[in-house]
């Protein structure tokens, strides 16, 4: 076997009140893939940010190749020959390929030889690339590879990838992940983070995990079930969800040749899209991000409007409503984007709850609000869903994630709407909160509710939705049974490779 | 005729001239936006360069060294508010609002003894034989030093922004100030040296004014070329080339109506002194129509957290 590579050993770093790290220890080989396991604020990216150089230890040590190891900033990081993939892509729309590379090389060739050896590496590791178009013209997919060439011009020892598949379909996760064995091949060691515990359980050799700030356990993921390893970094055993299973009644929402201009310049057009959705069903809406899920998010809770035909709710034609109007009738919606769309961050809970529930839950007498009313529904939500919050006047904003998102779920399911219409309901969630989310969204759906769950999250759809449809481009694929459908056929339903082409010989 | 009365060799050489004080504030907004910062305090600036630069020049009987104190006048109050948006994150708006008002009110202050007194001669660069040319001559190689240093400046601007490693990672800033911190650029750092070069700019351009153009000191003497200066960074697209156009039609349209006004023309004055502010801001509007976009961090603050 090969030599050790990065060993880290008592690392700790506290910010004002958390202690994101503590005293955590764990070694990486070269040529393995490592993963990092953990909930959300388990202190996975700080971890990686301290080996990278952005983020000083408060103590600890680190060896890289046998030398001590202490980066003052990500350039002598990458002078050490450490690189990292970031979640949120660190990229600029406005450049071109070339020039984003070049952003993140220590001492770039000069631009014509640089776009020369882009197009050599990225052909070598099956990663096709053009250095000369623009950023912001790219899809998820191929700007993940701009961010992964830029490493690999570097010539780095230890890749660092935080949830690098999130944005990619089924068959873009398989081309990556022909890369990384690629370069594993060659003795570069990966250190990987993701929630999809399936796919580490492909793709990694040892894994560590991390609750709390606190190293509480190694595994081999291959030999370890993906709820052995959830319940690992929950440090417990938590209820899958289960479904009722009731009856269908008749169709509650009928959305029929549904087409929106795109509303910005980065947005996407909504092209003729046809569903039904019965009472108490739940339909999953796929796709990678950026085809049209927040545009028909938006179509539908009334923030764009549409033709009044085209959403039929309970067989009345709602398409020229307001948000409003429409919540009055009982379709209501909760966004993807916690904070700033779902909820006001800087407004208390209570605040929030009545921007979205003063009509349902009648919080308003004479144009006055009944702050006391409202006061005591937001305390329904924050007991029901378990939120962890001091009390219903806390900011939005102090709210972790995955409370918030239990918050803004739990105060549309509240409402007892007859259509509720979710975004990425357990973006970002840990594995108890997601479950408990899924499990309210259930339920819902047992009760008679007719519910549409938009997620990129396959296993999530797969396991809460009846029925299942991809969202391509502003368009909206054949919607097929979930029971039965196969990972092959979800991919394709999802647009496949999006046109790139396999290259691995 | 009016228009016979005006010699269009003079009117050619003036708008040089014209065109420089707003020239110069104009390139360094484009490098201050360009690094994703909004600096409203370009009038301040300016007039506070004004004033330092005559202050300097009438003391010292040394252009050369007015210009330099210019320089400096400009950027020491460009770093007030580099401080107060770099550091104690205020508002963009607000903070270049107060500078622009500070500025006008520090300058008054300082230029109280100066009311009235005439600066020492900027020489002109008669360059020999190019300015015996007939018409080119006097039009394009008989001006000062200034002139020509502004013009060297939209050159070297421009490649600096398209062709350096500096102009890459200044652009890479003002595009997304997160994912430049997250690659290991020195956000707060890199933005601080644009706004410093932003207000020795403006303080350049504001001098121009003082000790070349006029050349008196008289309170708020730079009349809202500041403003000018901000409205023709936006409308050239936050390009260096197209700021140079918007400037000499700026400067060109203000000499015009200042010759006819001389000539006697029969329109009210009031039209013709609003007229060039009017002409560049619809011209520059129509050549903004194209797809170029505003860095895409423009005037928002940055804090390295976490």
């Amino acid at each position: 076997m090969t030599g050790e590579l990065l060993s880290v050993s008592g690392l700790t770093k506290a910010y004002p009140g958390v202690l994101a790290n503590d005293k955590v220890s764990f070694t990486l080989r070269e040529g393995e893939v490592h993963a990092l396991l953990g909930e959300n604020g388990a202190g996975k990216s700080t971890m990686v940010k301290m080996i990278y150089g952005l983020v000083k230890p408060d103590s600890g040590t680190m060896a890289f190749r046998g030398a001590p190891y202490a980066p003052s900033d990500p350039h002598a990081a990458r002078g050490a020959g450490v690189a990292m993939v970031f979640q949120h892509f660190s990229l600029f729309d406005a450049m071109s390929v070339a020039e984003n590379v070049a952003l993140g090389m220590e001492n770039p060739p000069a631009l014509r030889d640089l776009a020369s050896r882009i197009r050599q590496v990225s052909e070598n590791y099956g990663l096709p690339l053009d250095p000369h178009r623009t950023v912001g013209d790219l899809s998820a997919g191929e700007r993940q590879r701009v961010e992964i060439i830029r490493c690999l011009l570097q010539g780095p020892r230890l890749l660092i990838m935080d949830e690098p598949t999130s944005v990619l379909t089924p068959q873009e996760v398989e081309i990556l992940f022909q890369t990384l064995r690629k370069l594993t091949s060659e003795g570069v060691a990966i250190l990987y983070i993701s929630h999809k515990l399936e796919e580490i359980r492909a793709l990694c050799d040892h894994a560590t995990i991390l609750r709390l700030g606190r190293n509480v356990g190694t595994c081999v993921p291959r030999d370890t079930s993906a709820r052995e390893m959830a319940e690992l970094m929950v440090g417990g055993a938590f209820a899958a969800p289960a479904r009722a299973g009731g009856d269908m009644g008749p169709i509650a929402l009928d959305v029929t040749g549904l087409s929106v201009a795109a509303p910005g310049q980065f947005g996407t057009s909504l092209r003729n899209i046809h569903f039904t959705v019965r009472q108490g069903e739940v339909l999953g809406l796929g796709g990678v991000a950026g085809n049209g899920q927040d545009e028909l998010l938006a179509a539908l809770s009334g923030e764009l409007p549409v033709d009044a035909e085209a959403i039929r709710l309970h067989g009345a034609p709602v398409g020229h409503l307001d948000p409003a109007a429409r919540r009055a009738l009982g379709l209501l919606t909760a966004p993807e984007e916690r904070l700033g769309h779902a909820a006001a961050p800087d407004m208390s809970l209570t605040e929030n709850t009545v921007l979205t529930a003063v009509r349902r839950e009648n919080l308003m007498r004479n144009g006055f609000l009944r702050w006391g009313a409202a006061e005591e529904f937001a305390r329904r939500i924050i007991t029901t869903f378990d939120v962890r919050t001091p009390g219903p006047a806390t900011a939005a904003r102090a709210l972790s994630g995955g409370n918030l998102q239990k918050f803004v779920i739990g105060r549309e399911v509240l409402q007892r709407p007859g259509v509720l219409v979710v975004n990425q309901p357990t973006w970002g969630v840990d594995a108890a909160a997601a479950a408990a989310i899924r499990q309210a969204l259930l339920d819902l759906a047992a009760g008679g509710t007719a519910v549409i769950c938009i997620s990129q999250d396959l296993d999530e759809l797969m396991e809460i939705s009846d029925r299942f449809g991809a969202l391509n481009e502003g368009r909206l694929s054949e919607i097929k049974p979930t029971r039965g459908l196969g990972v092959e056929e979800i991919g394709l339903m999802m647009g496949g490779a999006h046109g790139m082409e396999v290259a691995h010989g | 005729m009016v228009f016979g009365s005006i010699d269009p060799t003079l009117l050619l050489a003036s708008l040089m001239v014209a065109a420089t004080p707003i020239l110069f504030a104009a390139l360094g907004e484009l490098v201050v936006e360009r690094a994703g910062v909004l600096n409203l305090g370009v009038e301040g600036m300016m007039i506070t360069g004004a004033i330092c630069g005559f202050a300097v020049a009438v003391n010292t009987g040394s252009p050369l060294v007015g210009f330099v104190a210019a320089a400096a006048g400009g950027a020491v109050l460009a770093l007030l508010f580099a401080l107060l948006t770099q550091y104690a994150l205020a508002n963009q708006v607000a903070s270049g609002l107060a500078l622009t008002l500070f500025g006008l009110g520090l300058s008054a202050l300082l230029g109280q003894g100066y009311v009235g007194i005439k600066p020492p001669r900027t020489p002109k660069l008669d360059i020999p034989l190019l300015s015996d040319i007939p018409f080119f001559g006097r039009v394009l190689f008989s001006h000062d030093l200034m002139v020509y240093l502004g013009l060297a400046l939209v050159v070297a601007v421009w490649a600096m922004l398209k062709y350096t490693r500096a102009g890459l990672i200044l652009r890479a800033v003002g595009e997304n100030h997160e994912a430049a911190h997250a690659l290991g650029y020195k956000v707060v750092r890199i933005r601080v040296l644009a706004i410093l070069f932003g207000g020795a700019c403006a303080g350049l351009g504001g001098a121009y004014i003082s000790l070349i153009r006029v050349p008196q000191w008289t309170e708020g003497m730079t009349a809202g070329a500041g403003w000018i200066a901000l409205a023709l960074v936006v409308f050239a697209s936050w390009k260096a080339g197209r700021v140079l156009l918007g400037a000499w039609l700026f400067g060109g349209v203000t000499v015009l109506q200042l010759n006819l006004q001389a000539a006697g023309l029969a329109i009210p004055v009031e039209y013709l002194s609003m007229s060039p502010y009017l002409i560049t801001i619809l011209v520059l509007v129509i050549m903004a129509r194209d797809k170029s976009r505003a860095p895409a961090s423009l005037g928002r603050s940055f804090h390295a957290s976490q």
